[in-house]
Formats: structure tokens, C-alpha cells, sequence
């Protein structure tokens, strides 16, 4: 029940967004994530827009990872 | 966004499950995760047959529609049959029982109402509508003003904080035919209350990625710190969920247990603090009843003074009765991570989800549907 999915902010009306929601556009509110602009991704849950996706850490997080499996996979060869 | 492939991707698997094996330090070790999500990701991968020797994935109370007691259940079926009145939930409650006193239901005959479920209900005419989003339900109020509208408030952290906003919305626009039966619970005061049974030993949290959000990863420490068992957030892709697991395993064998985020993309260490003010604006901790486990101190939360206008057990009159729990069923051990539910001596005998028992099998996030669904062979 906890689920809550990544989205993209196409609108902004008030405390309402139009949330492109992989291809599927849904009116989402965003009262619990004030600091929203169009063009943010942001996490829905229930209609709800829960937290803005900070897409430099989500990609940072990603880097830091990509190069963790880069160096496993180096290691994994190395010891073979 | 679209980098999740990178968290299905089979080689990561590999990598992680080899270093998950090589680094495992022997022994039993139980690790819980008290998210839904989570037990229908660890089934679906079917990560179980993954772990090493001794390792053992069991599931908490973390579905939401499971923990909702069956006095619950009750008055809200009761709040169904009050006339003009409308009941307002999220689809997975539908089906989910009040006490079910014999164990089989004759289809056709007369159900006594203890035994009826929404599903039921609507069928017999009463006005039960699903919605997606709580909001919506102040649009009806606003347009069929002769009707009451019940809302059946339940969900940890990550829903609660949107219900909250609907419960202050509604006070502003000053509608009186909006009414809220709350059972809405916190999921770090269970989790003490795992920790100090006498029944269960738990070696490390799989921590809920979406209530985390809200939370923030910094709640688990009293956990930690209290009784040294780890706890890491976990998002729900298998890699995700793996990472956290290397991670749990590293502190337990360091002897160091702490908070770890492997959910990095979305949670942060304070989490939503806008909606954290905004729940606990409108709601105050209580003491609180969780299906199957009984009273659990401050887990649960009640509408705070300005709100109580909108307490449905009050304005309707209608008192929780505790009810002993369906014959035979074991959602309580299971829900404590206790028992397995394959060890539900009703599991795939009586108790089907076509024939559901017990709510942990009428969810589709309940451990035993979970287990039914994608078969025990992932143990
Ligand atoms: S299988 Fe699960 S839901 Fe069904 S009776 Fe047993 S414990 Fe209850």
C-alpha cells in the first residue's frame, strides 16, 4: 500500500499538478512538497506528490554505484 | 528518471548475491522487513532462494490493510448500513473481514455482519466507493451535500500526511458531511515492540523505502542505538534490496549496527519534515491496537482537539469492540515474523485468496498471499 511512483511535473495550478506519470497523465496534489516547479520529478503516492527527486543526488547516486559494480566486476576478473 | 533497468540488472544481482555469500559470517541470522512492498518485491525475485545458508528473509507488519484490526473492519461495515451515509476507502480493504466465526462462508445465504467485508456490502446496495486519492472524496462531499461521507483512514507514514492535508482542507472549506474512522499507524513504535518480545530474536531491519521518504532515515536510529540491531532503508528493486541486505550483513559482522540508506535516490536522513509538521498538526500519537499483535504504545494516531468534529466513531456513535481473532488463523505470529505462513496449518487449505481467512491473505501485500501467490519453494 506503500507504493509510490516516480513522475514528472508537466503543470503547476495552485496546489495542483498535472504529473506525467510514465505516459499516463494524472492531476496530482502537492501541498506536502511546496517547493515543486514544473519539469521537477518528483515520487506520488495515493495522489500525492510525498518528495521531489533531487536529480543531481539521484544521479549521483547512481555514479557512485555504476562505479562500485564497474569495480566488483574489474575484482571478480582479476581473482579468476 | 528511467535508470531503474540499472536495479533489475542480473549481473548486479550476481555481483551482490557472490558478495552477500562471501562475506556472510555463518550461523542463523533473521532479517525483517516491515514493508508490504517489500514482501511481495522478495517473493516476486524470489531473492529468498538467493540468500546464503542460514540467512532467513522474514516479513513484519508492514501491510497496512493486515495490521487494521477487526474492530475496525467492523464499524466501519456498521457505518455502511447507516442510511445516506457514504464509505470512502482504498481498494485493498474491500475484501478484508470482520471476525469470521465459523471459517466457511455459504455464498447466497444471509451473512451475519460481523463476517461481511465492503465487498459485501456493496453488493447488498450500500454506497462504497474506492477512490485513489483521499482529496477526491472532499469533491463528492462538496456536490451531494444531503449524504455523509466516512473516509476508512488507514496507512503508515508515507499515506498519512495526505490524509492529514484532506482533514485540514476540509475544515477550511467548513465541510460538515466529511467524517474520518482513524486507524492510521506509525511503524517505528511496532518495531520496538518487535524488539522486546520475549518470542522473537530479529539480527536486522529491511527498513520501508516510501514511509523512509517521509521519515527519513534518521528515525530508525533509536532503534539501533537501543538495541544494537542494524536497520537500512531499502528501495524495491532487487538491487536495491540486496545492497541493503550486504549493508545489514556488514554491520552485524563489524559488531556495529547503526542506520544505513541504500535508497539513497529518494530518502534522506530527515525525510519530508513538511509533511511530518502537517501529520503531526492534525493527528496525536495514541496507544493503539495492531491486527494480530495487540496494544502497541504511541503507534497509532488520534484527530488532535480542533479536528475531533470529524472523528466518525464520535459523531456516529459507534465503540471499537476488540474481536478474537478467525479459528485457526495465524496472522498474529506471522505478522511478528514468528512463523512462516506455509506453517498456518489453514494456508492453501481453507485460506486461499479466493477464500481468505485471515487479512494477510485477503491483502495483496500479506505475507501469506504473498507466499500463495509465488509459491514456498522461495524458502
Ligand atoms: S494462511 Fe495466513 S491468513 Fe490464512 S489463516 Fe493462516 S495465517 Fe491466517
Amino acid at each position: 500500500m506503500c507504493l509510490a511512483i516516480p513522475g514528472r511535473v508537466i503543470s503547476i495550478e495552485g496546489m495542483t499538478g498535472i504529473i506525467d506519470l510514465g505516459g499516463v497523465k494524472r492531476k496530482t496534489y502537492l501541498q506536502l512538497v511546496p517547493e515543486v516547479k514544473a519539469g521537477d520529478y518528483v515520487l506520488v503516492h495515493a495522489g500525492f506528490a510525498i518528495q521531489v527527486i533531487e536529480e543531481e543526488e539521484a544521479k549521483a547516486t547512481l555514479e557512485l554505484l555504476d562505479e562500485y559494480f564497474r569495480s566488483e566486476e574489474t575484482r571478480a576478473e582479476e581473482s579468476r | 528518471m528511467n535508470n531503474l533497468a540499472q536495479f533489475r540488472n542480473k549481473n548486479h544481482v550476481k555481483i551482490l548475491v557472490k558478495k552477500l555469500h562471501s562475506n556472510y559470517p555463518g550461523g542463523t541470522l533473521k532479517l525483517m522487513e516491515v514493508c508490504g512492498t517489500h514482501t511481495m518485491a522478495i517473493a516476486r525475485y524470489g531473492l529468498r532462494g538467493l540468500m546464503p545458508d542460514g540467512l532467513k528473509l522474514i516479513s513484519g507488519p508492514g501491510c497496512p490493510v493486515c495490521v487494521t484490526p477487526a474492530s475496525i473492519i467492523n464499524a466501519s461495515i456498521k457505518l455502511s448500513e447507516l442510511p445516506g451515509t457514504v464509505i470512502i476507502t482504498f481498494g485493498d480493504m474491500m475484501r478484508v473481514q470482520g471476525t469470521h466465526v465459523t471459517g466457511t462462508r455459504v455464498t447466497g445465504t444471509h451473512v451475519p455482519w460481523s463476517e461481511k467485508t465492503l465487498e459485501i456490502r456493496k453488493a447488498e446496495g450500500a454506497d462504497v466507493r474506492i477512490i485513489y486519492s483521499v482529496l477526491d472524496m472532499l469533491e463528492m462531499a462538496r456536490e451531494e451535500k444531503n449524504k455523509n461521507f466516512v473516509f476508512i483512514s488507514i496507512g503508515f507514514e508515507t499515506t498519512t500526511p495526505g490524509i492529514a492535508i484532506s482533514i485540514i482542507e476540509a475544515k477550511k472549506i467548513g465541510l460538515k458531511n466529511v467524517f474520518f474512522l482513524t486507524a492510521n499507524r506509525l511503524i517505528v513504535p511496532a518495531m520496538h515492540a518487535l524488539c522486546r518480545a520475549a518470542d522473537i530474536q530479529i539480527h536486522g531491519f529491511l527498513c520501508p523505502g516510501h514511509v523512509s521518504v517521509i521519515i527519513g532515515y534518521d528515525a530508525y536510529r533509536e532503534i539501533a542505538d537501543q538495541y544494537s540491531i542494524p536497520c537500512v532503508v531499502a528501495g524495491f528493486e532487487p538491487v536495491d534490496i540486496l545492497l541493503a541486505i550486504d549493508d545489514i550483513i556488514e554491520r552485524i559482522s563489524k559488531k556495529s549496527a547503526g542506520v544505513g540508506n541504500a535508497y539513497g535516490r529518494v530518502v534522506t536522513e530527515r525525510g519530508n519534515t513538511q509533511a511530518m509538521d502537517i501529520m503531526h498538526q492534525v493527528f496525536k500519537p495514541v496507544r493503539a491496537e495492531w491486527r494480530g499483535i495487540g496494544s502497541i504504545p504511541n503507534s497509532g494516531l488520534d484527530l488532535r482537539d480542533e479536528y475531533t468534529h470529524f472523528d466518525a466513531l464520535k459523531k456516529f456513535n459507534i465503540k471499537l469492540v476488540s474481536q478474537p481473532e478467525p479459528k485457526g488463523c495465524k496472522c498474529g505470529d506471522v505478522l511478528r515474523g514468528v512463523i512462516i505462513p506455509p506453517e498456518c496449518g489453514l494456508f492453501s487449505k481453507t485460506c486461499t485468496p479466493e477464500t481468505p481467512v485471515g487479512p494477510c491473505m485477503v491483502s495483496t501485500e500479506g505475507s501469506c498471499a504473498a507466499y500463495y501467490k509465488y509459491g514456498v519453494g522461495a524458502e
